[in-house]
Order: C-alpha cells, then structure tokens, then sequence
C-alpha cells in the first residue's frame, strides 16, 4: 500500500510538514550532551606530540623530560602501540590500481606530515599532558617534503613510499564517444584553468573519543563523535584484536561532522588502543590547532578543462583533466580517491551530450591526509561544468540560462545513463530551472545589473545546474571490500503506555534525523511524533547501518522506519482486531486511537492495548501474535546512487578597485524527492550553501613549499561569518525515486555542491565588461584585482 | 620566583545566582573553569583562541569570551551561563524563536549564540538584519549559514517591542 | 590548547603592579583584558609567565577632558571607548575604529591601553593613536613619562614601554572645529584585521595620515601628506605607494597591500571633502 503522502488531508499526516525536533529543546539549554561533558571514574587524559616537519625520519625519542612532570601517568611511542595495534591499508578493490602504505596510530619510522601522531601522553589533565607532550624530544631526520600536486610525479621528485614505486595513488580515465574529433570540428572551443582550495571542514566541535575499556568484562565502550558508530565498532575490533560483539560505540550529540567524523584517525584509534592497554577510561579531545593539521583536508584540485559547443550552443564534448594531492596516505576506510573519482563521475552531469573525457591524478604529498567533506567532489565537479558552459555561452553571445535549457536533460527522458555512465531515475532540471528564473525574478534582476552599471558598480548574475549523489547502494563502498553499511535498519516498538520508540542505525549530527524519522515513524504508526521516542548512535542498542554520510539519513534510514512503523501498526491491528472482535483491515491508528477504517470512531486508545499485552496477556488468544517491535532494513538495489538536481543562483556586487566581493542574494531550487519536513530540508540547503561560500571567497589551507601549514587557525583559516552572508531563497521540486514507498532521496549537499560555481559565475559576469574572468577559489580581493589587472608586480 | 604569584588563585565569585569559592589554577580559562570544576558544560570550548564564540557567557552583565578570560580573574565577578539563564527563565522566549525557527542544527554553538544575541536584544528596539549580523558577527555556526538565527532574534525583537506577528 | 602561567597575582593599585613587575625577574606580563594575551597562552606562544593582573585597578579607567586634552584610562574598554560622548566629540576617529575591533564581546573586555601595548602592526588604536599625535603615559618605577606614538610603537608586537613599566593612558589633543578625522579599512571580514587600514585627519596645519597593516608598525606617511597639503591627491597616492612597504601574508600579498592603501587614501579624500563641502 502506498500512502497518499500528497494529500494534506490524510490522518496522521506528518510526513511532509514541519515538526519540531525532539532534541532541539535540551540543545538551547546547553544539556546537550557531547563527548567532552562525559567524565568518568579513573578517566586519563591523552595529548600527541606531533611531527613539526613534513617529512621526516623517527630518529632517538626521549622521553625524561616529559615523564617529570608532575600528572604524567604514562606515555606511549609508535613501536609501543604497533604491539597492539595493527595497521590499516586504505585500498578499495573497485578503485582499480588505487594504492596505500600500512598506517600506524602512532607514526613509527617515519613521519609523513606536520601534524602526524609520533608520541601519545597520557596524564590525569589534559594540560599536565599537553605541557609534557611539549617536552617529548623526537630527532627528527628531515627527508625532502613533496608538496606540490602537479610536479608530484616528476622523475627528479623524491617519492614518499619507494615501496610503493611512485608517488601516483590512484588515476582513472573514462572516455565515452569521440572526444577529439567533436574538438576538432566544433564550433567553438572554451578552455580553462580552475582550481578549487584546500579545505577542511571546520566542525565547531573538535574530533573527540572517549574510550573505556572493561578488562573484567573484556568489553570496550568508545563515547565517540562520529558519523558511523557501527563502521568503528569494526574499526577497533579489527585492529585492537577484540571481538566485534565486544566493541560498543556510543555516538550522543555531535557538535558538527560535515564528512570530517566519518573518518579513522590514528589519534582516535590511539586513544581507544591506550585505553585497552591501561584499562582505565581515556579520552582526546582535539584542539583546535590539531583540528587544522589533522582533521581531513580536501577539494584540493587543480583543473584544465574545455568545453565544445556548436553553433547553436549545444554542448559537444567536454574534456578534463583533474589532478589532486591527498596527502601521504589514503584515508581508512573509504581511502582518498574517491573525490576525484567523483569529479569524474559528476562532470557534466546536467547536460544531454555525448562526448566526454575525465581523468583524474591522485598523488601523494607531505600535508594533511585529504578525504570526504560534504559533498565530496560536488563542488569541484559543478564549478568546472558550470564555468565552462557560462564561459560558453559568453562566448557565443547566448544567454546562460539559455544554454542551460537547451543542453539539460529533458524532464521526461529518464531513465537514462549519463556520458559519464551515472544513472538517473528521475530528475527535474528544467522545471527546478524555470521555478528559479521565476523566482528570482530574471529580467528584472538583469535590469537591475545594467541600472547599478550605470551607476559604476559591478554586479553580476550567477546561475549553478549541479546534480546531487545520494541514497548510495554497495556500489559505493561495499563493493571494494570496505566494511561500510549502506543498508540500514529501524526497530520500532510499542511500550505498554502506547507511545512508541524507535531505534535507528542512523545518526544524529544535528541535520534532524531523530526529528525526521519521529514524523516517518509517527505517521507510519499512526501516532503523534512527541508519542515517538528515537534512539540512535548506540551499536548496543540500535541495528546495524551506515550511519550518516552520503545523503543517505531520510533516504535510506527513512525507509527502514517507514517499513517497521507500517510492520509495527500491522502488528497491533491484529492484536486491536482480536480484542475488539474485528477485521484487522477495517481497523486504523490515529493519534494513538484504534479507529475504524471508515468512519473514524475511536475504538480504543493505544494505552489500553498495551495494558492489555503487557499485563494481561492471558486474556488474549494464546496463538495470537503479540510481538508490538518490529524491525526492518532497507537497501537500494535498482540504482547505484539516486540522483537528485537543482540549480542555484548568486546575485552580487564586485567592487572593483578592492576586489571585495558583497553577496546580495542567493537562491536555490533543488529536488531531493519527497520533502519530509520542509524546514530542515531548507536549513540543511542554507546551511550548505554556506558552506560553499566559504570555498568560494574565504577557505584555503595555506602550506609554505617545505609542507609547514601556515593558517592553523580560526583567525588565519577564514570561515563564513553572519555579516558577510546573504539570505537564501530556497524551493523545491518534487521528484520522489520510486525505489522506496517514502520516495525521499537526500538534500544535505546540494547546497554546498552549487554554491561556488554561482559565485564564480556571478563574479565572472559581473567582470566581463571590463574583460576579466577568474577560475581559482577562493576568489579573493586580490585574486580579483589580478583578474583585473590592476596589480603588477 | 616570587611567593606574590600564585600557581593556584583563590576566587569568589557568583555563578547563576548562587555563589561559588574555589581555588583555579593560574593559567584556567573560565571556560575550562565551569566545564571541569562546576559541571556547567553548556557553553563549550572550541577554538580557545577567541574567535568562534562558543564559549561566550555572561561576566557582569557583558557578554564576554569565556576562554579569554581567566577564572583567576573572575574574583568578585557576577556570572551568567546558558543553565542560569533557562532556569531564570531570562532569554526563554529566544530560546523558543531558535526552536521554532530550526536556528540550530548540532547546538554547539547555541548557547554562546543565545548569550550573544541577547546583550543585543536587551538593548532595546528592533535592530536592522544587518545589524543582527553584525552583532553576531563574532559567532561562529557551521550548520545553519546564518539565516535562522538572524530570523530568530529578529522575531523576538518585534515581539519584546510588541510588534511581533500573532 | 592549555595556557601554562606560570603565576598569577592581582595588583590593587598601579603602585602594586609596579611592585609586582619588579619582583618577578623578568617573567612578568601585565595582564588587562586579556583579549590577546590569554589567546596566545592559549596557544602556548607564551608559556611561563607570571602574569600581574591590573584589570581591578578602578584608577586607570575612564575618560577626561583636561581643557584641550582628552585623556582615556588605560583600561577603559574598547566598548567604552565606543560609546563614550567625549571621545566622539573630541576623538571621532576612536570611536570610528571601535566598530572595526573584533566583535562585541572581544570590544566588552579589550581595552585601549592592552590594544596600544600589545602593538598589533594590523590593530587600529595605534594607528589612530599615531595620527591623532597621541602621548602614551608610562609609569614606572622611577616615575611617570610620556612617550610620543610616533616614538612609541617600534616594531611588531613592541613597543618603548620598558619591562618594568605600565602604561597608564593616552592623551591627545580635541579635535579643533572643523577637524575631520577618518578612518577607513578593508578586511576580509567583519571584525577581522584589516588588510589594509587608514587614518586621514585634516586639521587646520595640515593633513595627518597614519596607515596599519603594512608593515611591522602604523606608519605616518609624511610624503603622502605633504601632498596632499598641496591639494594633489593622485601624488598623495604616489607618495604613500612609495612610503611603506607591506609585508605579503596567507590573506594578501605587498602589492595588493600597496594598491590598497592607495584606494583607501583615495576613498578616505573623497569622504574628508564630502563631509567639509
């Protein structure tokens, strides 16, 4: 049966409007509960000492000084915790030739990037083992640091793991059709160079474990900020040699993960093979210096690129060469290739064309470990095809929405397999197209540019198509041997009160999944979400699943309790049938009442059914089944991925004398399917959003050529304040994937995928009357200047 | 060294209302103070260098940096923090707007957020959305780019100047 | 990160401080509102020190007209400064930089004499404190003096207060009638430190320019003003472009730094002939 979620009439509607989230309320009391307000008996404290150089060979370490003061209780080396730690190779099979040295928690011979663990302290105050960790003497044997991507594969470059042969981690080339001939005769040719800035994500919380170990009962609690507890439930019983049954990971509140706590990080895996060895509580929690050096990096990418269009502006071909440095390991378990496997993937993306070349270069080099940030490649991906049509279309006079419309994907031609062999299901990019020119009001905007030119100021109109890749099957991950859940599972019981729990594989890191699926459950049931309790982030407790990465929370973790709320309303009718002497199909659950299908007329409220399960079950008859939990799992099997799309819009002003960019507006249209509660959807769409304007005008690592990082800090290491941000429009189309009875598909990176290409592309047409175009992010005051040419030096 | 300075500072101080006498170490934020020594971990350390404001509380009605400040400096000082001020019921109907208005996402910014937004809000009138931003220029959010939060406080400020929408 | 102090005492009186300095053989840091020097504890730029807290002395607080002398307490706060009536009749310049400091809560415990010691070659106080032609009054244990800003501020983070001295307040002369005072500033971002500043102050001898962030030290660009004394803008422009030389950093390299000041001069002209036409 398939429910009638369009029809606002409907009882137990819940599914599609707004309801509060359940864990708001303790949030802006300050009760949230995040690791670092988790004290416990006996607790220790770990600090690292970490590499000051780029590379480096581990010479003498001692020790003395750091053991004198006063705290200390123990400290540990590399050598020490490869005793009981095995090390992890961060390889996928289906990313073919992809490859990985072993990674200790602690480095051991040699140190491969500033910032890398090489000594743990630990101590009974967190500054008793910072002020230690100062005092630990490494001799460092400095080795030649390979820094830069694009020399990385160089004969005269030293290369980082000679076991490994070459400094080369990973490439693929993907072709479809005749890339060269469609350049050679074409119409017109664009080229470009882009570059997108390393990034990382900045999660306000640092990265923070706490981990026990109970030797009497051979069990290891692990309080952990992360986005998939039972993927490091896997994690620590693989490498610390302890049964999985025996590994719990407790996720509570997370203070922020954006794809930065989805990771393994040796300091966190350190700290949990600390704990075990001492058998006492030990806990790390980043500061916010070893959040720069050592919290995931990404998006760092440099891009030749070109487009071919014919006369009449559609897109002919479109080749790019994408190359990236990911640091001096791929990172466990997901590894490092997959951002620029996604670039590949994801080029193009919107548009009906034929000839495409993509490769992508993955190297190493001595920085900070590179991985999946929030919309992995998306923004990456999306700036170079959204450039290149733009740059297209100004070079054959067209309009940029214009040639949008006559290269997107038809809204009735899915299902259908892109150049880039991405299958679409169902995607809407001209009506979201014309929902945004609608909104923004086109004409009127562009008569406003041309009125503020008049006046000497510069602003411009930026217009981002993207796709979105969401809702991942095995395809992702699982067929390359990691083990990392992309089924997902929900129990939904009935408690002898009535109200309902419901228990989630995955996590809350503050988008509102509790909130999402106490609606999902609430109208499965037939209850009101307040009467639904939702536990997550407990592999104790919960079934298995992923967790929340990929978009996958509402669509995946969404229909799993969807389909165990339906399970569980199934359950109780048979046993309301039996007490009230009626057919389970002519009974209903509304707001907690057994009603009649029909007319509505309460027959009984929850609460007496449970009374009656729970306490007198003898009155029932004895083969009626009574189980009020039920649990199910759900997985995508037809798609790999499901895709959504959007389109975005910039409106700003550039000012040209001190290349200071002003925000004006932005808007957005996307469809991620069913919209389950519009108000997070469009909060999870700002708050991405935002997040790509901070790579599109402020955020970039900085690292000087011996490999130092150079901004390190909140005040050097620039992210979107208040002031500078625009409002957002937000709107959607509805294209629900046919996959699951819920039809969401997932929203919680469409934002960040656009966003910096309607910048870039709303700067480039403010510009262009004065002859200027940028490609490299972020797109500084000076970047700007330059652009323009009015700095010379 | 001289025995004048101390490695450990007595203070007196009021926290939320009730007061308090401890003796802190020289070098401990207030932060670290209230976290590890008061059980108040509602405002959160995360940059510690003064710049993301999850930290921020209220020292003698201003709203400060709690990690920028000592706690051997808070000797004679009045102290708000986010459990205070929900028990007082001080910034309730902030606390509702944020809810309402899904002006938070994982809250760990939230309670510096409110602390801030109300030193603007108890300034009276209804300031401009720029000047909301402006104010809360100093806090940093990564979840919810802004927007909600602008929303939230500028609703409470029609409402507290009675011209809120019903 | 965990500050390391390596002692802490609260000075009751500018007397006491000076005691307290004394006594702590070279360790000792004057501690006011912290908003710095806690910050680079925090991050173990500064370990060990024995830190003498003055923020409780009541008498280095507030601000006075002293006939044609304004004169501020070391420790009134940037949020005083900001709202002060006085200082916005006879110093508009300060009260104009204090929108540009940081963001509010930093503004409700800095204070004006911490910003001036501290000396951040990119901080607006001393370069308004340069272009106002300010005085910085030391106390030390041989007595009290004064030191001109342009003699004041040597170097990034340094300045001429000796260890054992504390800096007690600042005195400048009121504005004169029909005195525009200026300041004009980019920064990548709300409250950050700007890329490049400017104080412009026209009085009737002549033009003041003071430019920060382009260098160790604000600097009084005494070509520039010269120039534009001669009514010559475009060899103003010329004049400064030639007079400092910015240092190039992860946010902005010399020659935007160079550029910029140009403008900023440029657009700090246009609001000084806006505002007197």
């Amino acid at each position: 049966m398939t429910i009638p979620f369009n029809n606002p009439d409907r009882p137990n509607s819940y599914i599609g409007r707004t309801v509060p989230r359940p864990n708001a309320t303790k949030l802006v009391q300050g009760r949230g509960r995040y690791v670092d307000d988790i004290v416990l008996p006996r607790m220790l404290h770990v600090a690292f000492s970490r590499s000051p150089v780029a590379h480096a060979k581990i010479g003498a370490i001692d020790l003395d000084e750091a053991k004198a003061v006063k705290g200390v209780v123990r400290i540990f080396t590399g050598a020490d915790l490869a005793e009981v730690c095995t090390p992890w190779v961060a390889v996928l099979a289906h990313l073919k030739g992809l490859k990985s040295p072993p990674e200790h928690p602690l480095a051991v011979d040699r140190a491969c990037w500033v910032g890398e663990p090489v000594v743990a302290v630990v101590a009974n105050t967190r500054a008793a083992a910072e002020e230690a960790a100062s005092l630990v003497v490494v001799d460092y044997e400095e080795l030649p640091a390979v820094t830069d991507t694009m020399t990385a594969l160089d004969k005269d470059t030293p290369v980082i793991h000679p076991e490994l042969g070459d400094n080369l981690a990973f490439r693929r080339l993907h072709e479809e059709g005749d890339v060269d001939a469609a350049f050679k005769t074409a119409h017109k040719v664009v080229s470009a160079h882009f570059r997108t800035a390393r990034h990382t994500g900045v999660t306000l919380e640092p990265r923070s474990i706490l981990v026990d170990w109970n030797p009497a009962e051979g069990q290891m609690t692990a309080y952990h900020a992360t986005q998939a507890p039972h993927m490091m439930q896997t994690v620590f019983a693989k490498h610390l040699d302890i049964p999985e049954s025996r590994v719990r990971v407790i996720c509570g509140d997370v203070g922020g993960s954006y794809g930065i706590k989805v990771h393994v990080y040796p300091d966190e895996v350190a700290t949990a093979a600390i704990a075990k060895v001492m058998g006492r509580p030990v806990k790390f929690i980043a500061d916010r210096l070893e959040s720069f050096s050592t919290d995931i990096h990404a998006r760092d990418h440099e891009i030749e690129a070109k487009i071919a269009v014919d006369v009449d502006g559609k897109i002919l071909a479109i080749d790019v060469d994408d190359w990236t440095g990911i640091g001096p390991y791929s990172v466990y378990p997901r590894t490092s290739a997959i951002e620029g496997n996604q670039v590949v993937n994801l080029c193009g993306g919107p548009y009906d064309f034929a000839n495409y070349r993509a490769q992508t270069t993955v190297v190493f080099q001595n920085k900070t470990p590179t991985c999946q940030y929030r919309a992995v490649g998306h923004p990456i991906a999306v700036a170079i095809t959204e450039g290149l049509v733009d740059m297209a279309a100004a070079a054959i006079g067209m309009d940029p929405v214009e040639i949008r419309r006559r290269n997107m994907y038809a809204d009735d031609a899915y299902p259908v397999t892109s150049p880039a062999k991405m299958k679409f299901e169902g995607l809407s990019h001209h009506a979201s197209m014309d929902k945004l020119i609608e909104m923004i009001d086109y004409d009127a905007l562009r008569a406003d540019q041309a009125e503020a030119r008049k006046q000497g100021k510069y602003r411009g109109i930026g217009i981002a198509s993207f796709i979105e890749l969401t809702n991942p099957s095995p395809f992702m991950y699982g067929i390359g041997g990691a083990r990392i859940s992309a089924q997902d599972g929900c129990t939904v019981r009935m408690d002898p009160d009535g109200s309902v729990v419901a228990l989630s594989g995955v996590t809350e890191q503050g988008q509102g999944t509790e909130a999402m699926l106490s609606q999902v459950v609430a109208e499965g049931v037939g209850v009101k979400p307040s009467n639904v309790r939702v536990i997550t982030g407990d592999t104790q407790v919960t079934p298995y699943g992923g967790g929340t990465w990929a978009s996958r929370g509402a669509g995946i973790g969404g229909e799993a309790a969807l389909q165990a709320a339906r399970a569980l309303r199934d359950s109780i009718l048979e046993v309301a049938a039996a007490m009230l002497q009626a057919e389970a199909g002519k009974l209903d659950i509304r707001d907690g009442q057994i009603v009649d299908l029909e007319s509505g007329e309460e027959r009984m409220p929850l609460e007496e059914l449970g009374r009656i399960v729970y306490f007198r079950g003898d009155t029932l008859p004895k083969d009626l089944p009574r189980e009020l939990v039920q649990t199910r799992h759900f997985i995508t099997m037809d798609y790999p991925f499901a895709f959504t799309n959007g389109v975005q819009a910039s409106y700003l002003e550039v000012d040209t004398d001190t290349g200071v960019v002003t925000l004006l507006k932005h808007w957005c249209v996307e469809d991620c399917g069913r919209v389950i509660n519009p108000q997070l959807v469009d909060e999870q769409i700002r708050g991405g959003i935002v997040q790509g304007l901070g790579g599109a005008l402020y955020e970039e690592i900085h690292y000087d050529e011996d490999g130092q990082l150079l901004n390190g800090s909140m005040a050097d290491y620039l992210v979107p304040m208040a002031a500078e941000m625009p409002d957002m429009v937000v709107a959607h189309v509805e294209t629900p994937t046919k996959e699951s009875e819920l039809g969401a598909k997932g929203a919680g990176e469409a934002g960040t995928a656009g966003a910096p290409a309607a910048v870039m592309n709303a700067i480039n047409d403010a510009l262009r009357p004065l002859g200027a175009q940028v490609a490299a992010m972020p797109f500084t005051p000076e970047r700007i200047l330059r652009a323009l040419g009015k700095i010379n030096d | 060294m001289t025995e004048v300075f101390r490695d450990k500072v007595d203070v007196s101080l009021t926290v939320n209302g009730e007061p308090v006498e401890a003796r802190v170490p020289a070098g401990q934020h207030m932060i670290d103070f209230l976290r590890m020594e008061l059980g108040l971990t509602g405002a959160h350390a995360s940059c510690e260098h003064g710049v993301c404001g999850a930290c921020t509380i209220r020292v003698d009605g201003d709203a400060v940096r709690g990690c920028l400040m000592l706690a051997a400096q808070a000797d004679g000082t009045d102290v708000w923090t986010v459990e205070g001020l929900t028990d007082a019921a001080a910034v309730s109907d902030l606390q509702d707007a944020f809810i309402t208005r899904n002006a938070l996402q994982c809250g760990f910014c939230t309670p510096g957020m409110l602390v801030a937004a109300e030193e603007l809000l108890s300034k009276g009138g209804v300031p401009s959305r720029g000047e909301i931003r402006e104010h809360l220029s100093g806090n940093y959010c990564r979840c919810t780019g802004y927007e909600a939060i602008v929303d939230a406080v500028e609703s409470v400020a029609l409402n507290r100047a009675g011209k809120g929408v019903a | 990160m965990k500050a390391s102090a390596g002692g802490y005492a609260r000075a009751e009186s500018v007397r006491h401080a000076l005691d307290l300095l004394a006594g702590s053989e070279g360790q000792g840091r004057v501690l006011a509102g912290g908003q710095s020097l806690v910050a680079a504890m925090n991050m173990r730029l500064s370990v060990g020190d024995l830190l003498v807290d003055i923020s409780k002395i009541s008498e280095l607080s507030g601000v006075a007209v002293e006939g044609d002398i304004l004169r501020i307490g070391a420790l009134t706060r940037h949020a005083q400064v900001g709202a002060d009536a006085q200082i916005k009749t006879h110093a508009p310049l300060l009260t104009a930089a204090v929108s540009h400091i940081a963001h509010a809560a930093i503004r409700n415990r800095g204070t004006i004499g911490g910003a001036l010691a501290h000396a951040d070659p990119a901080a607006e106080f001393p370069a308004c404190a340069l272009a106002l032609g300010a005085t910085m009054h030391a106390e030390g244990p041989s007595g009290t003096r004064g030191i001109a800003a342009d003699e004041f501020f040597e170097d990034v983070f340094t300045t001429s207060l000796s260890e054992d001295e504390i800096l007690t307040s600042i005195t400048m002369p009121i504005a004169e009638q029909g005195e525009v005072q200026i300041l004009e500033e980019v920064a990548r971002r709300s409250g950050d430190y700007a890329l490049v500043g400017l104080c412009l102050i026209k009085r009737a001898v002549g033009h003041r320019i003071a430019v920060f962030s382009v260098g160790p030290r604000p600097i009084l660009a005494t070509n520039a003003m010269a120039a534009l004394d001669q009514g010559d803008v475009d060899a103003a422009v010329e004049a400064l472009s030639n007079e400092i030389d910015p240092p190039s950093d992860t946010q902005a390299s010399s020659a935007y730094r160079r550029h910029l000041a140009g403008v900023l001069l440029r657009r700090a002209v246009c609001r000084m002939k806006g505002e007197t036409a």
